[in-house]
């Protein structure tokens, strides 16, 4: 009964959508206050619906009703409580239906809160986004509805993959979504804009706000992702440049770009066209990165839902988003308007090479990850691109994105900047900077990563600097905005310097260890002391006991899990965090060795001051709420620029 | 169960000096898994990827410079393990995408520039 209920509320939630699409066009057109009531009624009704549909689903999780084909599949009676609750959306249809309740509460949200100055662009918005909830409420319902029944229901559920029942992961596609259609928002208010003919100013400060929080998820997510992949997969890497990785890097690369674009353009109607482009990449790329993990085209580790079927359905949306809205902004970009033109060292200048390296890097990983299918379509096969490509192209454009950074602060807007006083202050930047080069050097870093290191330095000075000579700034959302920049400036130092201690080379040993052997690597002495049974409750597991020697004793417990439900095993890595960087110890199988011992594969490696990144993207994190609270508190008092 | 304790193959080992170790470590993170794709040999944890990474240290160890490596692991697994490809017809478009994109961007940044 629960499930039924579940489809008729998602047909519900469909149908709702549909009058969205038609009262919101209808009220932006004639301007009628009937229509646009309907059309935000039908909004909310369509999120409460959406939302009451998930609650049942995470309902059927709890029951573990196994007549539904979904729960069947992605759930088991022995799993423990949290993870059947996250499995609601672990799978693909749980997925959709998560992406289909953010897309509808954004579409309630611009009904409610967008554009109080500008109802008849915030009715088209409202209508567009009925239309994107119309095209993916769709797809649920009739390709990929979770709440399909099963003729012959299984006494047991098929499990889930037990890697993935890990918290961070079950938070991560909750906040990655967020970000990706957050970004709806952006494209919504952007098509609206280029419909209406409104100029590009009233689209870009119509879609700052929301792009900006939309972002903000979008980095938490990718980092808990790559913080998941870092410690559970138990390889010590965190970033593969894995297609379905490239798949969520992309759109937050345009998304970055939008946010620097977008302000430009408020304040001086510079690259109207441009933010409008952006808007539409932004959410496409997005739908693209859903396409790329469901449809299985593309081969990745992280390709667990392989159906080239509903890859075909994301497929028709993405050339109607892309398709259409690029259409749509080659036809009316004209009236967006030209901007007043800027100098060479003005803000704009700098905010373009800002969205010129992003977009460039952004183009690069679009290319690299799709070239092997483009050429596999002309028959050349046998062409692979990976993690050595994308670090030889995108890492030199992402460091000379330092370089620029801590100026664009200090420079006005449409004027040349570049005076004295700007010269001296930045040459306080240099001793920094060459004092990171130096600290690169002596870790023994690749010139690239060297000079990465200095432009680091450089603009941590910078960003300081921006601190000390704007805190005197007026006014509470001034005050937000400017700490929102400081700390995200900060978080992209930060995670700089963690990438230049990460590409260093990890020091790295595997060996088969018997009970009471030795391993090395430099500073550290590692002891197999034992291993033990430490089996869970729907796991059997080998515990090793390993003493870490490096000037004190301690001691480390990486443990091998076999799932039975599953019938797949894990590895928990053990980690020893410090402010050097972390020892990280995985356990490997045993096997007999030619003496005659049997001896279990460890595998040791130290992953220098990993904690830089994950400090980098908190603070890149904090940054943007800061931001978004500013941005907020500013929209109160309407009229009103930053 | 048998998982667990299935006692298989034996772990060879080759010694390495130092600088070996890291020559052989730089290349294992430029050479593809040929059973799990996504990864690298560095990282994968498949069976294929042991014995390509013996493959590597052995030669390293005997002399081999890296290139002749990377040629003689091209030639038995085909040119899809080689994570950086060689610059040849078929990849050049790949390398010349990036300088493409940004002198492209750079000619917008100028146009936009110059409207009054």
């Amino acid at each position: 009964m629960i499930a039924e209920i579940g489809r008729f509320l998602v047909a519900l939630a469909f149908a709702l959508s549909a009058l969205q699409l038609l009262a919101g066009w209808r009220a932006a057109s004639a301007g009628s206050t009937p229509a646009m009531q309907i059309a935000a009624r039908s909004a909310y009704t369509a999120l409460a619906a959406a939302v009451i549909a998930f609650g049942l689903l995470i309902i059927l999780f709890l029951q573990s009703d196994f007549s539904v084909a979904y729960v069947a599949g992605h759930s088991h009676v022995d799993k423990p409580l949290f993870y059947k609750i996250a499995a609601a959306w672990g799978g693909h249809e749980g997925s959709m239906l998560l992406w289909c309740v953010m897309l509808v509460a954004i579409g309630a949200a611009l009904a409610r809160f967008a554009l109080k100055q500008d109802e008849q662009l915030k009715n088209r918005a409202v209508s567009i986004q009925g239309g994107l909830q119309l095209l993916f409420l769709g797809f649920l319902a009739f390709a990929s509805n979770p709440f399909d029944r099963l003729l012959d229901v299984p006494l047991q559920g098929a499990g889930l993959n037990p890697i993935l029942q890990d918290p961070a992961l079950a938070i991560h596609p909750p906040t990655l979504y967020i970000g990706y259609v957050g970004l709806s928002a952006a494209f919504s208010l952007a098509v609206a804009g280029l419909i209406e003919g409104r100029g590009g100013r009233a689209i870009a400060t119509a879609l700052r706000p929301w792009s900006l929080f939309a972002w903000t998820a979008l980095t938490g997510g990718i980092a808990l992702g790559a913080w998941w992949a870092y410690y559970e997969l138990g390889w010590g890497g965190w970033w593969f440049w894995d297609p379905v990785e490239n798949a969520s890097f992309m759109p937050w690369l345009i998304a970055a770009a939008l946010i620097h674009s977008a302000i430009a353009t408020e304040k001086s109607g510079n690259f109207a066209g441009w933010t409008a482009f952006l808007a539409i990449m932004a959410f496409s790329l997005s739908t693209m990165g859903a396409f790329l993990v469901r449809s299985g085209v593309l081969t990745s580790v992280h390709a667990f839902a392989l159906d080239p079927e509903r890859g075909l359905w994301i497929l028709g949306i993405m050339t109607i988003l892309a398709g259409g809205g690029l259409t749509l902004f080659a036809l009316r970009s004209g009236k967006l308007g030209n901007g007043d033109g800027f100098a060479l060292t003005s803000r704009e200048a700098f905010i373009g090479v800002n969205n010129l390296l992003l977009a460039a890097v952004a183009g690069t990983v679009l290319f690299g990850t799709l070239y092997p299918l483009i050429m596999s379509a002309f028959g050349v096969s046998g062409i692979s691109v990976g993690a050595a490509y994308f670090n030889a192209t995108a890492t030199p454009f992402l460091a000379a994105l330092l370089i620029f950074l801590p100026f664009a602060p200090f420079l006005p807007w449409k004027k040349d900047g570049f005076n004295r006083r700007l010269a001296l202050r930045s040459a306080l930047w240099i001793l920094p900077g060459v004092l990171a080069g130096l600290w690169a050097f002596l870790i023994d870093a690749s010139p690239v990563a060297i000079a990465a290191a200095a432009f680091a330095g450089w603009t941590l000075a910078g960003v300081v600097t921006d601190l000390w000579h704007h805190r005197v700034l007026q006014g509470a959302a001034a005050c937000f905005s400017l700490t929102g920049r400081i700390l995200a400036h900060a978080g992209v130092v930060a995670m700089a310097l963690g990438a230049v201690a990460d590409s260093t080379g990890r020091p790295e040993t595997v060996r088969a260890l018997a009970e009471g052997e030795q391993i090395g690597i430099p500073g550290f002495t590692l002891t197999l002391d034992g291993v033990r049974r430490a089996d869970g409750r729907n796991y059997l597991a080998d515990e090793a006991r390993i003493v870490v020697e490096n000037g004190r004793v301690s001691e480390l417990l990486p443990q091998r899990r076999f799932y039975t439900a599953a019938d797949t095993t894990t590895r928990e890595v053990a980690i020893q965090s410090g402010f050097g960087g972390d020892l990280y110890v995985a356990l490997g199988e045993p096997r007999a060795r030619d003496d005659g011992e049997i001896a279990y594969e460890v595998r040791v490696s130290f992953n220098p001051m990993v904690w830089l990144l994950g400090l980098g993207a908190l603070l890149i994190v904090l940054g943007g709420l800061s931001a978004s609270i500013g941005r907020a508190l500013n929209g109160r008092r309407a009229g009103m620029m930053p | 169960m048998i998982q667990i304790f299935a006692l298989v193959l034996l772990l060879q080992s080759v010694d390495l000096t130092p600088a070996q170790e890291m020559e052989a470590a730089h290349l294992m993170q430029e050479i593809r898994c040929v059973v799990c794709e996504g990864q690298s040999i560095a990282d994968s944890d498949a069976a294929l990827a042991q014995d390509m990474r013996l493959f590597v240290r052995t030669r390293i160890a005997a002399g081999a410079t890296p290139d002749s490596v990377r040629i003689a692991l091209a030639q038995r697994y085909g040119d899809e393990v080689l994570m950086r490809p060689r610059l040849t017809g078929r990849t050049l478009p790949l390398y010349a995408a990036p300088v493409i994109l940004l002198l492209a961007g750079g000619l917008l940044i100028g146009v936009a520039s110059r409207r009054r």
